[in-house]
């Protein structure tokens, strides 16, 4: 009897399960099979089967310089991206947690560019970087400087996305950061107060520390965000110039949608969920252990 | 967050030190662009780079965007997404979160870790795949198609699950005693409790798929199903040669109802951020 009401809360809770499962397996694991069984594959010609050609796909992705180019801007937009920000976000977060005329108006300049989208903020930064009557030209131009190609020189477009993308981002993490900070127990500042101790030692001794959990978890969505989010390249740059802006997604896009090279766009989509696998792993392993002490 | 605030002795005004000076610097920059495009959007395109106090205001970029682009379809799509996907997404992460919190299904634990990949695998990493097999089910240009990939969306089954299981079993016992159906108990006991989770799902939500952008334009080809952003990206596109004052005109139009909502709901807006963050 009581067996068989078991078996019935079972059953009633693998029916509850079973649209989401549905969902989850048309949409993530199906596409995530079939994206790697395609980058093991060469399409076949004239109707054809596809040949199982093992990694060779991944040795002509390899052999190829544009793929280095990609990911080496991508490493770059990171490394650009991710450190400004967060460091970035912290400042703004300990400005506004301390006494501060205005303050409501101050943290809603600082998030308000985290609520629009990318597309509408790559419009706006258009404005800026247009090469002849753009917004940043004008000025050099006001002081009797000569204006930068921003989108247009090699050497200077990624590094324009990357200043973009740390203006878009920078707002969201300082909400952790001040919701971190808020946490943290007012008694401690007294105390160093009490000893004298100076507000670098106490940022780098106490807080920081103490903002430990935090950290790892912006980094963990500063990463996923260097990955995922292409979408201002659209706009501003297309990739270009030859492929100076160019990254991972986007090339997956281009080669899926522009070339129609379905094979080639499946071995990079492998190579970013590889990516993502390891960011995975630092969530699970780094973080999860960490916040529980929170 | 306010209640801290609130507690603070009340002082004067602290003297125009080193740090409000960097804060509202800081503020000042980071709010430029914004009020940039908003000058651009509300004075000839003369205007542009010329910041005069008295430069007259017009409308008139608006008219033009509003005529040369379908944003009143484009407004459309991009409601209909938001709704179906939030509305979608309440019932299927509703129903397989109260499976995970309170169901004894086998295997349970490894089914919650593979739908937790789900967090790092998004539908817009998995464009070519994803492209193949909503083609193969008709959804390519349909809002359908835009917003199904996101809707069992393990974000919130997370959400809802840790929110569940916070709600004593007494009062599903109690239910259980009056009566009531395992939906009954669903439906009177879980979901009201955990409106605050679903307040802020919400807003997460509807911010992400307002903005969306990668996926809808791969699988919109059409004005009949492109939302607000593809839209937008069609029409600024800078190969289309439209005057920049008609562009910020039609950025502040996509933009206009979800800043509009923040800045009138922000304490809720930056709450859910939160609430959806710490997890």
């Amino acid at each position: 009897m009581t067996l068989t009401a078991h078996r019935k809360l079972q059953l009633y809770g693998a029916l509850l399960l079973l649209p989401a499962a549905l969902l989850l397996g048309l949409f993530a694991y199906l596409p995530t099979i079939s994206t790697v069984i395609q980058s093991l594959f060469l399409p076949g010609f004239r109707g054809a089967p596809p040949e199982f050609v093992g990694l060779d796909n991944y040795r002509y992705l390899f052999e190829d310089p544009k793929f280095w180019l990609v990911a080496r801007n991508n490493l770059i937009y990171a490394l650009g991206t991710i450190p400004t920000s967060m460091a970035l976000s912290l400042a703004m977060a300990l400005l506004v947690n301390r006494q501060l005329p205005g303050r409501g108006l101050v943290r809603m300049a600082y998030f308000t560019p985290t609520i629009l989208p990318m597309i509408a903020a790559a419009n706006i930064w258009m404005f800026f970087y247009a090469p002849q009557i753009g917004l940043f030209n004008k000025l050099l131009g006001a002081f009797g400087l000569g204006g930068m190609n921003w989108l247009g020189d090699p050497g200077v477009a990624l590094y324009s996305i990357i200043v973009m993308s740390v203006w878009k981002e920078a707002g969201f993490f300082m909400l952790f950061y001040l919701a971190a900070l808020q946490a943290i127990p007012p008694e401690l500042k007294e105390a160093a107060d009490l000893e004298g101790t100076s507000r670098w030692r106490f940022f780098w001794r106490v807080t920081f520390p103490l903002l430990m959990p935090t950290t790892l978890f912006v980094l963990i969505n500063a990463l996923i965000n260097a990955v995922r989010v292409v979408d201002h390249l659209f706009i501003l740059t297309k990739g270009g110039p030859n492929n100076a802006t160019n990254l991972l997604l986007y090339y997956v896009y281009e080669n899926a949608f522009a070339f129609f090279d379905r094979t080639t766009a499946a071995t990079i989509t492998v190579v970013i969920l590889l990516v993502l696998a390891v960011v995975a792993t630092l969530k699970f392993t780094l973080l999860d252990r960490r916040t529980h002490y929170q | 967050m306010n209640t801290l605030a609130a507690t603070l002795p009340r002082r004067l005004l602290p003297a125009l030190s080193l740090d409000t000076l960097a804060a509202w610097l800081l503020a000042i920059v980071w709010i430029f662009p914004l009020l940039y495009a908003v000058w651009a959007a509300f004075h000839p395109p003369a205007f542009m780079v010329r910041f005069e106090l008295l430069a007259p205001l017009t409308l008139e970029n608006f008219k033009t965007a509003w005529g040369q682009a379908p944003f009143a379809r484009y407004y459309l799509n991009t409601f209909g997404l938001v709704t179906g996907v939030v509305a979608a997404q309440f019932v299927v992460c509703t129903l397989a979160a109260f499976a995970f919190a309170r169901f004894p299904v086998p295997g349970k634990n490894a089914l919650f870790l593979l739908v937790l990949i789900q967090l790092f695998v998004f539908p817009e990493v998995l464009i070519v795949e994803n492209y193949r097999i909503a083609s193969d089910l008709g959804l390519i240009d349909t809002i359908a198609g835009m917003g199904l990939p996101y809707v069992a969306s393990a974000f919130g089954i997370f959400l809802l699950r840790q929110t569940f299981k916070t709600i004593p079993r007494e009062l599903e016992d109690a239910a259980r005693i009056e009566g009531c159906s395992w939906l009954g108990v669903l439906w009177k006991v879980y979901v009201p409790l955990a409106k605050p989770t679903y307040l802020a799902y919400a807003l997460v939500s509807i911010s992400h798929h307002w903005n969306n952008f990668l996926w809808p334009l791969v699988v919109t080809n059409s004005v009949a199903s492109r939302p607000l952003t593809v839209g937008l990206g069609v029409f600024s596109a800078p190969e289309t040669g439209v005057n920049w004052a008609t562009v910020s005109a039609a950025t502040l139009l996509s933009i206009a109802p979800l800043l509009v909502a923040f800045l009138l709901f922000q304490r809720q807006f930056v709450q859910s951020f939160l609430r959806a963050g710490i997890r």
